[in-house]
């Protein structure tokens, strides 16, 4: 049961973080569908870093700086260039899943250490609940401190509010004086950090090794579960979680030998992705002021 | 600095030349990239971008390529117009050659090649039910497009997984997970030319091509249904004072656009595979939302866009034997390509204007 919970909390991870990133990012107006390519650039990244460094904190830095560059690949051109963010996060997504193969091809078969686990003194002792919530690696931590972080930045401090101000009305947010272009270069960088690390998770705890594509459609479930969340953070713990327990209990079936055919089990996540954005988005559509006005609208004053 | 200055109208010069700039520049940092990562730019170059054009049979399996590429890409070009995302293409295109491939095994002693007609439509119908989902849940719902029609396709591959290791499996077939061979008429011919035999793998399937091309270029520019699209894209208030039924046209171009995506599936199986396979789409899905794009959402431009990327695939492949280079490595190109494409499309509506001093 226990190393149940513990598989279903490493799974949720790198969705948690990468859709927290993306939440920031939205809550600026900026969409970015490359966060599947920004996560497999942190995978890739991390890989590399560990393989040369043989450190596996290395890789959570080189995750988080292949998440940046990608981010940044995408901010001068959507908010430099002003082009389509649709199609400019698809053609990201489709650039690093090449750029990874490519880069990826020399780590093919090997294997890097896992992320260590930290004990926090006397909580980890706990039964049950220390080992679950007091024995984890350090991103674990470090993505619960980012989660909260973000609730409380955007409610209560100043450059949250003008975060979110510059995402509801970005001309108002110019005329009043906001850099809004330099906002959003932050918020979309972000982004790419959380997105970095979160790949990054994925061989530093979960598969060890390089393969083509190893993020799986985890990035698209991220968008989907910003939206399941309704922008609002904390709301992404419960997402991922439930996002996580769906993909191991599918894996648990396929073990057990469940008496379903293992391809529709494996269907189980995109499906529930699908009636979970269902679900939220008629609701959505008539509460319209959680979604960020310019939500994907370019920018073109500030000359 | 750099500053945008809008134009009193669209720059007709821009039009051709961003797409061709946008080529060279890709090919520019598509090498930069190569020579970073310790690859001979230059015969990475020779074998991308020329060898696909060293001997006749390659040219057209050129061709052959770009046929499920620009079939799809023309309906994709329905949707991105009038602003429906649609990148769940390759589902559309996996469940258009299953429900097809269904059918055809079906009749396992059927020779006469009417049959075909009857299996292209089967593959329209089983691209546009897959597309009908995200249509249906968009406009009913309001459910993003993009996420249902992506998520869709890891489904379809799953599917397709389940139904050739298990129904449709041929009990021939040595544990391979394969369907059985596709009865003679449900199999697209090659072409045979008098005295030269078969040009590589030249098949009648590229006459859809042909047929399809010039029709959807009447369809956007000289009727009603593409007169709406154009103009629910480019101006969406204009649409909805009209009167304009955004629903309904949200509906057809998704239906539409599977639709055409499944009549590719049919035609790469029928004509290349001739049975069903675990895999049967190799992306072309996916990159036919390059070939939309880099064909500015016109019928014709997509025809040249399809040749080009087929060309770049096909010497990824010969890189891939050559040289050791993985063949996603077109994904690559097809990126830098797509963001400078979309450049372009600032740089027709804006002039750029240096200025100095403070930022």
């Amino acid at each position: 049961m226990e190393a149940l919970i513990l598989t279903i909390i490493a799974t949720s991870i790198p969705l948690l973080l990468a859709a927290t990133g993306e939440l920031i990012a939205e809550k600026s107006g900026i969409l970015n569908l490359g966060v599947e390519g920004m996560m497999l650039s942190g995978a890739v990244g991390a890989l590399g870093a560990v393989l040369w460094l043989e450190n596996p904190y290395y890789g959570i830095i080189a995750g988080a700086l292949s998440g940046v560059l990608m981010a940044s690949i995408f901010s001068v051109f959507t908010i430099n260039f002003m082009t389509n963010q649709v199609a400019t996060g698809l053609g990201l997504t489709i650039f690093a899943t090449g750029l990874t193969g490519l880069a990826g091809a020399p780590l093919v078969g090997k294997t890097i250490p896992s992320l260590p686990k930290i004990e926090i003194f006397l909580l980890s002792d706990i039964p049950l609940i220390g080992s679950i919530l007091f024995k984890q690696d350090f991103v674990a931590y470090l993505s619960i401190a980012i989660i909260i972080f973000i609730s409380f930045f955007l409610k209560y401090s100043k450059s949250g509010i003008i975060l979110r101000a510059v995402g509801d009305d970005h001309q108002s947010a110019h005329s009043v004086g906001y850099p809004v272009k330099k906002i959003r270069w932050y918020a979309t960088c972000f982004g790419g950090m959380c997105a970095g690390i979160g790949g990054a998770y994925i061989p530093l705890v979960l598969t060890p090794h390089w393969s083509e594509g190893m993020t799986a459609g985890r990035g698209w479930i991220a968008l989907a579960l910003v939206v399941f969340a309704s922008w609002i953070p904390w709301r992404i713990i419960v997402g991922a979680l439930i996002f996580g327990g769906i993909t191991i209990a599918q894996l648990v079936g396929q073990a057990r030998g469940w008496p379903i055919p293992s391809q529709l089990l494996s269907m189980m996540p995109y499906i529930a992705t699908i009636i979970a954005l269902t679900m939220i988005s008629g609701r959505l559509s008539k509460n319209n002021s959680v979604v960020p006005s310019s939500l994907g609208k370019p920018f073109f004053g500030g000359q | 600095m750099i500053t945008f200055i809008p134009r009193d109208k669209v720059s007709k010069n821009w039009i051709i030349i961003a797409p061709i700039l946008s080529i060279v520049f890709t090919i520019f940092f598509g090498l930069l990239i190569f020579a970073f990562l310790g690859y001979n730019p230059l015969e990475t170059l020779y074998q991308i971008f020329v060898s696909p054009f060293s001997r006749i049979d390659r040219i057209s399996d050129i061709l052959v390529k770009a046929c499920p590429l620009i079939i799809i890409g023309t309906g994709l070009m329905l949707c991105f117009k009038s602003n429906v995302w649609n990148i769940g293409a390759e589902g559309q295109f996996i469940m258009g050659a299953l429900l097809a491939g269904f059918i055809a095994l079906s009749f396992p002693n059927i020779e006469t090649k009417f049959f075909l007609l009857i299996t292209i439509l089967a593959g329209f119908v089983g691209g546009a039910l897959w597309a009908f989902i995200p249509a249906i849940l968009k406009t009913k719902l309001n459910v993003n497009e993009i996420l249902v029609s992506l998520m869709l396709v890891y489904v379809a591959m799953l599917f397709i997984d389940f139904i050739v290791r298990g129904p449709l499996r041929d009990p021939m077939s040595f544990g391979f997970p394969l369907s059985k061979p596709y009865p003679e008429g449900a199999l697209i011919n090659k072409i045979p030319f008098p005295g030269i035999g078969f040009l590589g793998q030249l098949h009648y399937g590229i006459l859809f091509v042909f047929l399809l091309v010039p029709f959807s270029w009447i369809f956007v520019n000289k009727t009603l249904g593409g007169f709406k699209i154009n103009v629910l894209g480019s101006a969406p208030q204009a649409a909805k004072f009209a009167g304009f039924k955004q629903n309904s046209i949200t509906i057809t171009v998704l239906l539409l656009s599977g639709g055409l995506a499944g009549v590719a599936g049919v035609i790469e199986v029928s004509a290349n595979i001739g049975q069903l396979q675990p895999e049967v789409s190799f992306g072309y899905g996916f990159t036919a939302i390059i070939v939309a794009f880099l064909g500015r959402l016109s019928p014709i431009g997509i025809f040249f866009a399809g040749i080009i990327i087929a060309t770049v695939k096909l010497g990824a492949d010969n890189a891939q034997m050559t040289m050791g280079i993985p063949k996603v490595v077109t994904g690559l190109f097809e990126g830098i390509l797509l963001f400078f494409l979309l450049t372009g499309e600032t740089l027709q509506k804006y002039k750029i204007k240096w200025s100095e001093g403070k930022k």
